[in-house]
């Protein structure tokens, strides 16, 4: 094997084959304690430890939602909160049946002689805070690079930098039990066509998977978490059945069989558009040896955080709302959903921030 | 798309899919004018034209055996000749749905400084080379790159040598209506045992498909022969079942759902072990994306050659040998080989070291 096989390797298979479960996906819950601030002030709500735990308590103890959900994705100060009972969160997800996962990149920074290229910080004692979440509960990661198009972007610099740069966290993440997902997010931003986004796509996820490969991680597990395959953001839309061939396409033109899921980013689409297109490509009659399933933050969160707005009498309301994106998300990932979700408040609305930062 | 998507790329796509189809596979009778010469004279029979064109009237007029092929790589003599009745081989193909194929390298060099690895010629004129094939019925090509295992090989120069001249092979072809085989040959010879078959696998068809993608080609209108993955020629053998799971999980890792069908070399296994293997690796329960085929040269014709010994007395029995190693092989495309289809002949190693064609 070119692939180092850690001592976790049997359950870093197991757990990423889990999470690639048909019906199940997971829900990005990792915003950083600036990004989640952005969130709650939208709905008039301060930005304290406590609004924050509240809102996280909100969400995992859903009733219902759970089962339809493999994993969450934490940021590190949710990994060692509580509900207001007194019961870790960790403790909830897992009774529920789902993986605690941990956000371990310390964000992006600009890469010298770019034009406002990134590349994704974070290696420096990876593997000490990567024991330290495992033991904490965690059994997976998420590290998210970025990458732009535009005239002459990304540049073959920025694409291996971002390339490298998750090998690395992926392999590290591997010898610490970790499944690592790997997201190389590459932005809707821009007046391109739906053919452009596709040939970025292709090579920056083959660049991915060769330096995964040159770095001995060993891809049963690991997940990818990419983009779908869209327009940019100032072009015309397209169907979902126009998203879900490109996406797929791109797809089986560069991710080996061997990885056992795919967990679409949502990047700005709203929580409808998010699980049409996720629904078209399920539906779609093609090779896909992974599954295709979610890994939405806003597009699960928004109704939700809308219908809350901070408001204790609000949260049984907000509970419902988030159960309703799971299932609809979960029937997306069988190709079943039939768009008839109840539309909260919010669900069709376009959630595109223009040259988004986490 | 990165792929380009040139005016052949609908028919590209067409005939990868067909040569893919499950229960055929490939007759590689692209033996240069000098290999051929060493299996002519292995069974006493001179190397002139006439010899080397009616060994191909053999196989390739054997009763029933064309339907279990969905291709044969011809040499550049070859796809010319004719029938003794004067009928071009390329029509008898084409007639019996085989697809003609041509190999369109012009063997390995050395690469200075390093220790024997080589890199492949062949790219002068090969797009106007390819477009007279074209013309003359060929619809695939192949391209034969070669790496081997040593303490210090392959060397990251001869990968990437070697990955670059396959992917600019595949464009050139793709370009003038020829769907590349991509061949990275990882040679058997060596006292390593699996795993480090199976890692130097892993790495050089992770750096094969790299190039790939930087070279535009269109994966959907392409095969891939690589070799089975296992022990090497001085290490103790290992069973079909361990051959199949290593070599299964290496292509898992590395080669792309897009690619439609993978027809393995034989690099001198001998008939029935070849045959064991590909059924093995058919049978496996795991997902594979692309169907698991054959490209055999050796493991195709061996007994037919010896049984035939250039008399044209025994071409009857000959082209009988020929079918059974056809269908045994193409049972082992649908997992259904029941083995046995063993003459003593079938099971005689074919392993030459250092094998040069």
């Amino acid at each position: 094997m070119s692939c180092f096989i850690s001592k976790y390797a049997d359950e870093l298979a197991k757990n990423a084959a889990y999470i690639g479960t048909p019906g199940k996906g997971i829900l990005a819950a990792d915003e950083s304690t600036g990004t989640i601030g952005k969130r709650l002030s939208s709905i008039n709500v301060e930005n304290i430890e406590e609004n924050r735990r509240a809102l996280r308590e909100l969400l995992f103890t859903a009733p219902g939602a759970l089962q339809y959900l493999s994993g969450v994705i934490l940021f590190e100060e949710t990994l060692y909160q509580k509900t207001a009972s007194g019961k870790p969160f960790v403790d909830v997800l897992k009774e529920g049946g789902v993986l605690p996962g941990i956000k371990v990149d310390k964000g992006t920074v600009e890469l010298n002689g770019t034009n406002g290229e990134t590349f994704t910080q974070g290696l420096d004692g990876l593997a000490q805070r990567c024991q330290k979440y495992y033991e904490a509960g965690a059994r997976f990661a998420k590290w998210r690079a970025v990458l732009k198009i535009s005239a002459n972007e990304p540049t073959e610099l920025a694409v291996q930098e971002n390339a490298n740069g998750l090998a690395m966290y992926a392999a590290i993440c591997q010898q610490c039990g970790l499944v690592p997902i790997v997201e190389p997010e590459i932005l809707v931003d821009g007046s391109h066509d739906i053919q452009k986004c596709a040939a970025v796509t292709e090579r920056v996820l083959a660049a991915c998977y060769k330096a995964l490969n040159d770095h001995h991680v060993m891809l049963e597990g690991t997940l990818l978490k990419p983009n779908m395959v869209t327009p940019g953001s100032d072009s015309p839309k397209v169907a979902p059945d126009v998203i879900a061939e490109y996406t797929v396409r791109a797809l089986q033109r560069t991710v080996p069989a061997a990885v056992p899921a795919i967990v679409f980013l949502s990047g700005g689409q709203s929580e409808e558009e998010a699980t049409l297109n996720l629904n078209a490509m399920n539906k779609l009659q093609t090779k896909k040896p992974w599954s295709l399933s979610f890994s939405f933050g806003r597009a699960l969160q928004q109704s939700t955080l809308k219908t809350w707005a901070g408001k204790e009498e609000n949260v049984k309301k907000a509970q419902d709302a988030l159960l309703v994106r799971c299932k609809a998300n979960s029937e997306a990932t069988l190709g079943t959903y039939k768009g008839d979700a109840e539309l909260c408040e919010g669900a069709a609305e376009s959630l595109h921030v223009k040259d988004y930062k986490y | 798309m990165s792929a380009f998507v040139g005016k052949y790329a609908e028919e590209l796509i067409k005939n990868a899919k067909y040569i893919a189809t499950p229960g055929k596979g490939i007759l590689a009778a692209d033996e240069s004018t000098g290999t051929i010469g060493k299996r002519l004279s292995s069974i006493n029979v001179e190397n002139i034209e006439s010899n080397r064109q009616a060994l191909r009237e053999l196989l390739f007029t054997s009763p029933n055996a064309l339907s279990c092929l969905s291709g044969v790589i011809l040499f550049e003599e070859t796809l010319y000749q004719k029938t003794s009745d004067g009928k071009p081989f390329v029509e008898i193909l084409e007639e019996n749905n085989v697809i003609p194929g041509i190999k369109v390298d012009k063997g390995t060099v050395e690469i200075a400084g390093t220790n024997g690895e080589t890199t492949t010629q062949g790219f002068d004129s090969l797009g106007a080379r390819c477009q007279q094939y074209y013309k003359a019925g060929a619809r695939f090509a192949k391209w034969r790159a070669v790496l081997k295992i040593g303490p210090n090989e392959p060397s990251e120069l001869a990968i990437q040598q070697n990955a670059q001249g396959l992917a600019r092979y595949a464009i050139i072809c793709q370009e003038n209506g020829l769907v590349p085989i991509v061949e990275p040959e990882v040679l058997t010879d060596g006292p390593h045992d699996i795993k480090k078959c199976a890692a130097v696998t892993e790495t050089v068809l992770a750096a094969v498909y790299k190039a790939l993608n930087d070279h535009h080609v269109l994966l959907e209108g392409t095969l891939l022969k690589p070799n089975m993955v296992t022990p090497g020629s001085d290490s103790p053998k290992v069973a079909q079942e361990v051959i199949a799971q290593y070599t299964v999980t290496a292509l898992r890792r590395t080669v792309p759902p897009a690619v439609p069908g993978i027809v393995f070399l034989s690099g001198g296994q001998s008939e029935e072990e070849a045959t064991q293997n590909l059924d093995a690796m058919n049978k496996l329960e795991v997902l594979k994306p692309w169907t698991l085929s054959f490209s055999f040269g050796r493991a195709l014709q061996q007994s037919t050659l010896k049984t035939w010994a250039g008399k044209k007395a025994n071409v009857g029995k000959a082209q009988e040998a020929f079918l059974s190693r056809c269908k045994a092989n193409s049972e082992a495309t649908l997992g259904k080989y029941s083995g046995g289809s063993a003459g003593g002949l079938a099971s005689e190693s074919l392993f030459v070291k250092g094998y040069k064609y």
